[in-house]
Protein backbone atom coordinates (compact mmCIF):
# COMPACT_ATOMS: atom_id res chain seq x y z
CA UNK A 1 0.00 0.00 0.00
CA UNK A 2 1.37 3.61 -0.67
CA UNK A 3 -0.46 6.37 0.94
CA UNK A 4 -0.19 9.84 -0.49
CA UNK A 5 -1.61 12.40 1.86
CA UNK A 6 -3.15 15.83 0.58
CA UNK A 7 -0.88 18.70 0.25
CA UNK A 8 2.67 16.28 0.36
CA UNK A 9 4.91 16.77 -1.95
CA UNK A 10 6.06 13.36 -3.29
CA UNK A 11 8.97 12.35 -5.20
CA UNK A 12 8.52 10.97 -8.40
CA UNK A 13 11.06 9.11 -10.86
CA UNK A 14 10.39 7.76 -14.26
CA UNK A 15 12.41 7.74 -17.56
CA UNK A 16 11.35 10.64 -19.66
CA UNK A 17 12.06 10.27 -23.57
CA UNK A 18 14.65 7.76 -22.29
CA UNK A 19 16.03 9.50 -19.30
CA UNK A 20 15.23 9.31 -16.15
CA UNK A 21 13.55 12.30 -14.49
CA UNK A 22 13.19 12.87 -10.67
CA UNK A 23 10.22 15.73 -9.64
CA UNK A 24 8.02 16.08 -6.94
CA UNK A 25 4.12 16.54 -6.80
CA UNK A 26 1.39 16.76 -4.62
CA UNK A 27 -0.95 13.46 -5.52
CA UNK A 28 -3.59 15.59 -7.31
CA UNK A 29 -1.54 17.15 -9.77
CA UNK A 30 -2.01 16.00 -13.35
CA UNK A 31 0.60 14.28 -15.60
CA UNK A 32 0.00 17.18 -17.83
CA UNK A 33 0.69 19.82 -15.09
CA UNK A 34 3.62 17.88 -14.18
CA UNK A 35 5.18 17.69 -17.07
CA UNK A 36 4.81 21.38 -18.17
CA UNK A 37 5.47 23.14 -15.08
CA UNK A 38 7.58 20.52 -12.89
CA UNK A 39 9.75 18.93 -15.55
CA UNK A 40 9.02 21.57 -17.92
CA UNK A 41 8.95 19.82 -20.85
CA UNK A 42 6.17 22.28 -22.26
CA UNK A 43 5.83 20.34 -25.72
CA UNK A 44 3.00 18.48 -23.94
CA UNK A 45 -0.35 20.64 -24.93
CA UNK A 46 -3.53 20.64 -22.84
CA UNK A 47 -6.97 21.71 -24.38
CA UNK A 48 -9.98 20.29 -22.60
CA UNK A 49 -8.34 18.84 -18.99
CA UNK A 50 -11.08 16.04 -19.15
CA UNK A 51 -10.13 13.44 -22.12
CA UNK A 52 -12.16 14.36 -25.31
CA UNK A 53 -9.82 17.22 -27.37
CA UNK A 54 -6.48 14.86 -27.65
CA UNK A 55 -3.80 17.55 -27.50
CA UNK A 56 -2.52 15.90 -24.60
CA UNK A 57 -1.39 12.47 -25.83
CA UNK A 58 1.25 10.69 -24.43
CA UNK A 59 2.79 7.41 -24.77
CA UNK A 60 3.19 5.46 -21.45
CA UNK A 61 4.87 2.16 -21.66
CA UNK A 62 3.93 2.69 -24.95
CA UNK A 63 0.53 3.38 -25.26
CA UNK A 64 -0.96 6.78 -26.52
CA UNK A 65 -2.93 7.98 -23.40
CA UNK A 66 -4.67 10.90 -22.29
CA UNK A 67 -1.97 12.76 -19.65
CA UNK A 68 -4.64 14.98 -18.14
CA UNK A 69 -6.50 11.68 -17.25
CA UNK A 70 -3.47 10.67 -15.15
CA UNK A 71 -1.98 11.70 -12.07
CA UNK A 72 1.84 12.76 -11.82
CA UNK A 73 2.05 9.93 -8.97
CA UNK A 74 0.98 7.18 -11.18
CA UNK A 75 3.68 7.12 -13.88
CA UNK A 76 6.41 5.91 -10.97
CA UNK A 77 8.79 3.70 -12.78
CA UNK A 78 6.80 4.04 -16.48
CA UNK A 79 8.50 4.61 -19.59
CA UNK A 80 7.02 8.26 -20.97
CA UNK A 81 7.52 9.53 -24.27
CA UNK A 82 6.75 12.79 -24.92
CA UNK A 83 6.98 15.16 -28.51
CA UNK A 84 10.32 16.18 -27.56
CA UNK A 85 11.22 12.71 -27.66
CA UNK A 86 10.36 12.41 -31.90
CA UNK A 87 12.96 14.46 -33.22
CA UNK A 88 16.39 13.12 -34.40
CA UNK A 89 19.72 14.24 -31.44
CA UNK A 90 20.46 16.69 -33.96
CA UNK A 91 17.34 18.70 -33.75
CA UNK A 92 15.83 17.05 -37.61
CA UNK A 93 13.04 15.97 -37.81
CA UNK A 94 11.72 12.49 -37.61
CA UNK A 95 9.86 10.96 -40.79
CA UNK A 96 5.84 11.83 -39.30
CA UNK A 97 7.14 15.37 -38.78
CA UNK A 98 8.63 15.97 -41.50
CA UNK A 99 5.29 14.57 -43.60
CA UNK A 100 3.29 16.96 -41.53
CA UNK A 101 6.21 19.17 -42.41
CA UNK A 102 5.73 18.59 -46.35
CA UNK A 103 1.75 18.37 -46.36
CA UNK A 104 1.14 21.63 -44.19
CA UNK A 105 -0.63 19.41 -41.68
CA UNK A 106 0.15 21.75 -38.92
CA UNK A 107 -1.36 25.16 -38.88
CA UNK A 108 -1.85 26.76 -35.49
CA UNK A 109 0.07 23.52 -34.22
CA UNK A 110 -1.89 23.17 -30.75
CA UNK A 111 -3.15 19.73 -31.16
CA UNK A 112 -0.29 19.01 -33.16
CA UNK A 113 1.95 17.32 -30.25
CA UNK A 114 -0.73 15.14 -28.86
CA UNK A 115 -1.88 13.82 -32.89
CA UNK A 116 1.62 13.16 -33.42
CA UNK A 117 2.29 10.91 -30.59
CA UNK A 118 -0.97 8.66 -31.51
CA UNK A 119 0.66 8.30 -34.81
CA UNK A 120 4.05 7.51 -33.64
CA UNK A 121 2.16 4.96 -31.50
CA UNK A 122 0.81 3.31 -34.96
CA UNK A 123 4.22 4.06 -36.68
CA UNK A 124 6.20 1.98 -34.03
CA UNK A 125 4.20 -0.93 -35.07
CA UNK A 126 5.88 -1.39 -37.96
CA UNK A 127 3.44 -1.89 -40.24
CA UNK A 128 1.10 -0.63 -42.54
CA UNK A 129 -2.53 1.27 -41.91
CA UNK A 130 -5.68 1.39 -44.04
CA UNK A 131 -7.09 5.04 -44.27
CA UNK A 132 -9.82 3.86 -42.18
CA UNK A 133 -7.37 2.75 -39.46
CA UNK A 134 -5.42 6.03 -38.92
CA UNK A 135 -9.11 7.52 -38.92
CA UNK A 136 -10.21 5.71 -36.22
CA UNK A 137 -7.48 6.41 -34.11
CA UNK A 138 -7.17 10.05 -34.86
CA UNK A 139 -11.02 10.06 -33.66
CA UNK A 140 -9.66 10.59 -30.87
CA UNK A 141 -8.01 14.13 -31.66
CA UNK A 142 -9.98 17.27 -32.50
CA UNK A 143 -8.34 19.59 -34.30
CA UNK A 144 -10.19 23.10 -34.76
CA UNK A 145 -8.50 24.85 -37.78
CA UNK A 146 -9.75 21.67 -39.53
CA UNK A 147 -6.49 21.07 -41.20
CA UNK A 148 -7.80 17.01 -41.17
CA UNK A 149 -7.24 16.00 -44.77
CA UNK A 150 -3.82 17.84 -44.42
CA UNK A 151 -2.83 15.31 -41.16
CA UNK A 152 -4.44 12.09 -42.74
CA UNK A 153 -2.62 12.72 -45.90
CA UNK A 154 0.87 12.82 -43.81
CA UNK A 155 -0.38 9.66 -42.19
CA UNK A 156 -1.20 8.10 -45.24
CA UNK A 157 2.49 9.41 -46.53
CA UNK A 158 4.45 7.60 -43.23
CA UNK A 159 2.62 4.36 -43.07
CA UNK A 160 -0.61 4.29 -45.16
CA UNK A 161 -1.74 1.64 -47.27
CA UNK A 162 -2.57 2.06 -50.96
CA UNK A 163 -6.37 2.45 -50.14
CA UNK A 164 -6.65 6.23 -50.18
CA UNK A 165 -10.60 7.43 -50.09
CA UNK A 166 -11.41 10.54 -50.90
CA UNK A 167 -13.69 13.70 -48.85
CA UNK A 168 -16.01 13.67 -51.79
CA UNK B 1 -4.28 22.03 -9.74
CA UNK B 2 -7.77 20.95 -11.26
CA UNK B 3 -8.24 18.08 -8.67
CA UNK B 4 -9.79 19.05 -5.77
CA UNK B 5 -7.50 17.69 -2.53
CA UNK B 6 -7.93 14.03 -1.30
CA UNK B 7 -5.84 11.68 -0.18
CA UNK B 8 -4.35 8.88 -2.22
CA UNK B 9 -4.16 5.37 -1.30
CA UNK B 10 -2.09 2.71 -4.01
CA UNK B 11 -3.67 -1.02 -3.20
CA UNK B 12 -1.34 -3.54 -4.44
CA UNK B 13 -3.76 -6.91 -3.10
CA UNK B 14 -7.75 -6.62 -3.32
CA UNK B 15 -7.24 -6.95 0.47
CA UNK B 16 -5.50 -4.17 0.98
CA UNK B 17 -8.31 -1.88 -1.16
CA UNK B 18 -11.43 -3.83 0.80
CA UNK B 19 -9.69 -2.92 3.97
CA UNK B 20 -9.91 0.98 2.90
CA UNK B 21 -13.20 0.97 1.73
CA UNK B 22 -14.28 -1.22 5.37
CA UNK B 23 -12.73 1.47 7.23
CA UNK B 24 -13.59 4.75 5.30
CA UNK B 25 -16.24 3.95 3.15
CA UNK B 26 -18.40 6.57 1.01
CA UNK B 27 -15.82 9.07 1.76
CA UNK B 28 -13.56 7.31 -0.48
CA UNK B 29 -13.65 7.07 -4.65
CA UNK B 30 -12.01 3.80 -6.17
CA UNK B 31 -10.25 4.66 -9.22
CA UNK B 32 -9.72 1.96 -12.18
CA UNK B 33 -8.56 3.37 -15.11
CA UNK B 34 -9.81 7.15 -13.98
CA UNK B 35 -11.47 7.88 -17.48
CA UNK B 36 -14.49 9.06 -16.04
CA UNK B 37 -13.70 9.80 -12.35
CA UNK B 38 -10.63 11.78 -13.52
CA UNK B 39 -12.41 14.17 -15.88
CA UNK B 40 -15.18 14.50 -12.82
CA UNK B 41 -12.21 15.25 -10.37
CA UNK B 42 -10.60 17.81 -12.58
CA UNK B 43 -14.27 19.26 -13.18
CA UNK B 44 -14.35 19.35 -8.85
CA UNK B 45 -18.05 17.02 -9.95
CA UNK B 46 -16.79 14.88 -7.08
CA UNK B 47 -14.77 15.72 -4.34
CA UNK B 48 -13.95 12.79 -1.88
CA UNK B 49 -11.77 12.08 1.47
CA UNK B 50 -9.47 9.44 -0.22
CA UNK B 51 -9.23 8.49 -3.66
CA UNK B 52 -8.41 4.62 -3.79
CA UNK B 53 -6.14 3.56 -6.75
CA UNK B 54 -6.57 0.18 -7.56
CA UNK B 55 -5.37 0.26 -11.04
CA UNK B 56 -1.81 -1.55 -9.83
CA UNK B 57 -3.21 -5.03 -8.56
CA UNK B 58 -2.18 -7.65 -10.31
CA UNK B 59 -4.72 -9.74 -9.31
CA UNK B 60 -7.33 -8.23 -10.37
CA UNK B 61 -6.21 -8.24 -13.72
CA UNK B 62 -7.59 -11.68 -15.95
CA UNK B 63 -9.85 -12.65 -18.29
CA UNK B 64 -11.01 -16.25 -17.49
CA UNK B 65 -13.34 -18.23 -18.61
CA UNK B 66 -15.49 -20.33 -16.24
CA UNK B 67 -19.37 -22.10 -16.10
CA UNK B 68 -20.27 -20.45 -19.44
CA UNK B 69 -18.90 -16.77 -18.02
CA UNK B 70 -16.33 -14.68 -19.36
CA UNK B 71 -15.27 -13.19 -16.40
CA UNK B 72 -13.09 -9.75 -16.14
CA UNK B 73 -11.42 -8.82 -13.71
CA UNK B 74 -11.76 -4.94 -12.58
CA UNK B 75 -8.25 -4.40 -13.39
CA UNK B 76 -8.81 -5.21 -17.68
CA UNK B 77 -8.47 -2.28 -19.93
CA UNK B 78 -11.13 -1.79 -22.53
CA UNK B 79 -7.97 -2.57 -24.58
CA UNK B 80 -7.06 -5.62 -23.33
CA UNK B 81 -10.58 -6.99 -24.00
CA UNK B 82 -10.41 -5.92 -27.63
CA UNK B 83 -7.55 -7.57 -28.08
CA UNK B 84 -8.48 -10.77 -26.50
CA UNK B 85 -9.18 -12.87 -29.45
CA UNK B 86 -11.79 -15.21 -26.84
CA UNK B 87 -13.62 -11.68 -26.30
CA UNK B 88 -14.68 -11.45 -30.23
CA UNK B 89 -15.00 -15.30 -30.86
CA UNK B 90 -16.92 -15.87 -26.85
CA UNK B 91 -19.05 -12.30 -26.66
CA UNK B 92 -19.24 -11.18 -29.67
CA UNK B 93 -21.97 -8.40 -28.75
CA UNK B 94 -19.31 -6.88 -26.20
CA UNK B 95 -16.77 -7.58 -29.19
CA UNK B 96 -19.11 -5.32 -31.36
CA UNK B 97 -19.67 -2.33 -28.46
CA UNK B 98 -15.75 -2.05 -27.35
CA UNK B 99 -14.95 0.05 -30.43
CA UNK B 100 -17.71 2.76 -29.97
CA UNK B 101 -15.90 2.79 -26.22
CA UNK B 102 -14.56 6.23 -25.71
CA UNK B 103 -11.62 6.39 -28.12
CA UNK B 104 -8.32 4.13 -27.97
CA UNK B 105 -6.38 6.53 -26.24
CA UNK B 106 -9.02 6.33 -23.32
CA UNK B 107 -9.16 2.64 -23.82
CA UNK B 108 -5.90 2.01 -23.19
CA UNK B 109 -6.66 3.05 -19.30
CA UNK B 110 -10.40 2.95 -19.01
CA UNK B 111 -11.98 -0.43 -17.35
CA UNK B 112 -14.44 -2.81 -18.52
CA UNK B 113 -16.03 -2.97 -14.80
CA UNK B 114 -14.61 0.93 -14.28
CA UNK B 115 -17.52 1.39 -17.71
CA UNK B 116 -20.09 -0.51 -15.38
CA UNK B 117 -19.44 0.65 -11.96
CA UNK B 118 -20.01 4.30 -13.18
CA UNK B 119 -23.26 3.63 -14.72
CA UNK B 120 -23.57 6.33 -17.38
CA UNK B 121 -27.54 5.25 -18.81
CA UNK B 122 -25.41 6.11 -22.06
CA UNK B 123 -22.17 3.66 -21.87
CA UNK B 124 -21.95 0.77 -24.14
CA UNK B 125 -20.60 -1.80 -21.55
CA UNK B 126 -23.24 -1.54 -19.17
CA UNK B 127 -25.50 -2.32 -21.85
CA UNK B 128 -23.69 -5.38 -23.23
CA UNK B 129 -23.82 -6.78 -20.06
CA UNK B 130 -27.63 -5.95 -19.04
CA UNK B 131 -28.46 -7.30 -22.67
CA UNK B 132 -26.64 -10.55 -22.04
CA UNK B 133 -27.73 -10.96 -18.18
CA UNK B 134 -24.68 -11.42 -16.88
CA UNK B 135 -23.27 -10.18 -13.03
CA UNK B 136 -21.29 -8.34 -11.14
CA UNK B 137 -19.24 -9.93 -8.27
CA UNK B 138 -18.37 -7.45 -5.47
CA UNK B 139 -16.06 -8.26 -2.03
CA UNK B 140 -15.82 -6.66 1.22
CA UNK B 141 -14.62 -8.00 5.10
CA UNK B 142 -17.63 -10.03 5.27
CA UNK B 143 -17.04 -12.01 2.09
CA UNK B 144 -17.93 -11.69 -1.82
CA UNK B 145 -21.53 -11.74 -2.94
CA UNK B 146 -22.70 -12.07 -7.04
CA UNK B 147 -24.95 -9.20 -8.72
CA UNK B 148 -27.28 -9.74 -11.44
CA UNK B 149 -26.65 -7.23 -13.90
CA UNK B 150 -30.48 -5.63 -13.72
CA UNK B 151 -30.11 -5.22 -9.71
CA UNK B 152 -26.69 -3.85 -10.16
CA UNK B 153 -27.48 -0.42 -11.86
CA UNK B 154 -30.65 1.21 -10.31
CA UNK B 155 -30.87 4.93 -11.51
CA UNK B 156 -28.41 7.48 -12.82
CA UNK B 157 -24.99 6.55 -12.02
CA UNK B 158 -26.00 4.97 -9.25
CA UNK B 159 -25.22 0.87 -8.81
CA UNK B 160 -26.02 -1.29 -6.00
CA UNK B 161 -22.51 -1.63 -4.41
CA UNK B 162 -22.92 -0.74 -0.50
CA UNK B 163 -19.94 1.95 0.40
CA UNK B 164 -17.59 -0.76 1.93
CA UNK B 165 -17.79 -3.24 -0.87
CA UNK B 166 -14.96 -3.14 -4.02
CA UNK B 167 -16.27 -4.60 -8.03
CA UNK B 168 -14.05 -7.05 -8.13
CA UNK B 169 -15.17 -8.76 -11.68
CA UNK B 170 -17.44 -9.07 -14.22
CA UNK B 171 -19.40 -11.79 -15.87
CA UNK B 172 -20.51 -11.96 -19.29
CA UNK B 173 -22.89 -14.82 -20.53
CA UNK B 174 -20.47 -16.78 -23.34
CA UNK B 175 -22.81 -16.96 -26.87
CA UNK B 176 -24.56 -19.88 -27.60
CA UNK B 177 -24.36 -21.35 -31.40
CA UNK B 178 -27.81 -20.32 -32.11
CA UNK B 179 -27.70 -17.05 -30.68
CA UNK B 180 -26.57 -13.69 -32.86
CA UNK B 181 -25.56 -10.45 -31.96
CA UNK B 182 -25.89 -7.03 -33.14
CA UNK B 183 -24.78 -3.43 -31.53
CA UNK B 184 -24.84 0.31 -33.14
CA UNK B 185 -25.34 3.78 -31.81
CA UNK B 186 -25.33 7.33 -32.53
CA UNK B 187 -23.27 9.64 -31.01
CA UNK B 188 -22.33 13.77 -32.87
CA UNK B 189 -18.36 11.74 -33.06
CA UNK B 190 -17.76 8.28 -33.00
CA UNK B 191 -16.59 7.50 -29.34
CA UNK B 192 -18.64 10.18 -27.97
CA UNK B 193 -21.41 9.78 -25.85
CA UNK B 194 -24.36 7.57 -27.45
CA UNK B 195 -27.29 9.43 -28.38
CA UNK B 196 -29.11 6.38 -28.51
CA UNK B 197 -27.40 2.59 -28.37
CA UNK B 198 -29.22 -0.19 -29.55
CA UNK B 199 -27.81 -4.26 -28.44
CA UNK B 200 -30.08 -7.04 -29.64
CA UNK B 201 -29.70 -10.67 -29.43
CA UNK B 202 -31.45 -13.34 -31.00
CA UNK B 203 -31.92 -16.88 -30.69
CA UNK B 204 -34.41 -18.06 -33.12
CA UNK B 205 -36.96 -18.40 -30.58
CA UNK B 206 -36.79 -14.80 -29.01
CA UNK B 207 -35.63 -11.43 -29.81
CA UNK B 208 -34.42 -9.35 -27.42
CA UNK B 209 -33.14 -5.50 -27.31
CA UNK B 210 -31.18 -3.39 -25.16
CA UNK B 211 -31.56 0.35 -24.95
CA UNK B 212 -29.00 2.69 -23.61
CA UNK B 213 -29.33 6.44 -23.80
CA UNK B 214 -32.82 6.72 -23.48
CA UNK B 215 -33.95 5.52 -19.85
CA UNK B 216 -31.50 6.41 -16.71
CA UNK B 217 -30.52 2.89 -16.56
CA UNK B 218 -30.33 0.26 -19.98
CA UNK B 219 -33.78 -1.09 -20.73
CA UNK B 220 -33.77 -4.46 -21.73
CA UNK B 221 -36.78 -5.98 -23.48
CA UNK B 222 -37.51 -9.64 -24.84
CA UNK B 223 -40.43 -10.63 -27.07
CA UNK B 224 -41.11 -13.80 -28.32
CA UNK B 225 -39.61 -14.23 -32.03
CA UNK B 226 -40.76 -11.14 -33.79
CA UNK B 227 -41.56 -11.52 -37.36
CA UNK B 228 -41.43 -9.00 -39.69
CA UNK B 229 -44.96 -6.97 -39.58
CA UNK B 230 -44.65 -6.99 -35.14
CA UNK B 231 -41.29 -5.50 -35.46
CA UNK B 232 -42.51 -1.98 -36.05
CA UNK B 233 -45.34 -2.17 -32.92
CA UNK B 234 -42.87 -3.59 -30.78
CA UNK B 235 -40.19 -0.83 -31.02
CA UNK B 236 -42.96 1.92 -30.73
CA UNK B 237 -44.15 0.37 -27.68
CA UNK B 238 -40.91 0.09 -26.36
CA UNK B 239 -39.94 3.27 -27.21
CA UNK B 240 -42.85 5.23 -25.20
CA UNK B 241 -41.88 3.02 -22.31
CA UNK B 242 -39.17 4.69 -22.42
CA UNK B 243 -40.02 8.19 -23.23
CA UNK B 244 -36.46 9.65 -23.58
CA UNK B 245 -35.85 13.34 -22.77
CA UNK B 246 -34.31 16.42 -24.33
CA UNK B 247 -30.52 18.03 -23.96
CA UNK B 248 -28.80 19.57 -26.23
CA UNK B 249 -27.66 16.45 -28.35
CA UNK B 250 -31.25 15.35 -29.44
CA UNK B 251 -34.66 15.93 -28.32
CA UNK B 252 -36.95 12.94 -26.86
CA UNK B 253 -38.41 12.18 -29.68
CA UNK B 254 -35.62 12.07 -32.08
CA UNK B 255 -34.49 9.07 -29.57
CA UNK B 256 -37.45 7.37 -29.76
CA UNK B 257 -37.22 7.57 -33.48
CA UNK B 258 -33.86 5.69 -33.56
CA UNK B 259 -34.88 3.25 -31.14
CA UNK B 260 -37.79 2.40 -34.12
CA UNK B 261 -35.54 2.86 -37.14
CA UNK B 262 -32.03 1.07 -35.66
CA UNK B 263 -33.92 -1.60 -33.40
CA UNK B 264 -36.18 -2.32 -36.63
CA UNK B 265 -32.46 -2.59 -38.97
CA UNK B 266 -30.28 -4.50 -36.72
CA UNK B 267 -33.27 -6.92 -35.59
CA UNK B 268 -34.08 -7.73 -39.42
CA UNK B 269 -30.49 -8.53 -40.56
CA UNK B 270 -29.61 -10.66 -37.26
CA UNK B 271 -32.77 -12.77 -37.94
CA UNK B 272 -32.24 -12.86 -41.16
CA UNK B 273 -28.85 -13.92 -41.03
CA UNK B 274 -30.04 -16.90 -38.79
CA UNK B 275 -32.75 -17.69 -41.34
Amino acid sequence: MTKIDRGVRYPVSFRLNGELVHGYAENRLLLSDFLRHEVGATGTHVGCEHGICGACTILVNGLPVRSCLMLAVQVEDCDVQTIEGLAFADGSFNELQSAFNQRFAAQCGYCTPGILMTLQHLKNQNRDFSEEEIRDALGGHICRCTGYREIIDAAMDVMGADSRQTDD
Amino acid sequence: MKPPPFDYHRAQTQDEAVNILMEHGSDVRVMAGGQSLMAMLNMRLTQPKILLDISGIPELNYQTESSNYLSFGAGVTQAQALNNARVVNEVPLLGQALPYVGHMQTRNRGTICGSICHADPSSEIPLVLATLGGEIVVRSETGQRVIPIQDFQIGLMTSARRPDELVVSARFPVARPEQRFSFTEIARRHGDFAIVAIASCCDGKTTRIGVGGVADTPAVREWPRLESDQIDDALNELAWDLGGYDDIHASARYRRELIRKLGRDQIERIQNDQD
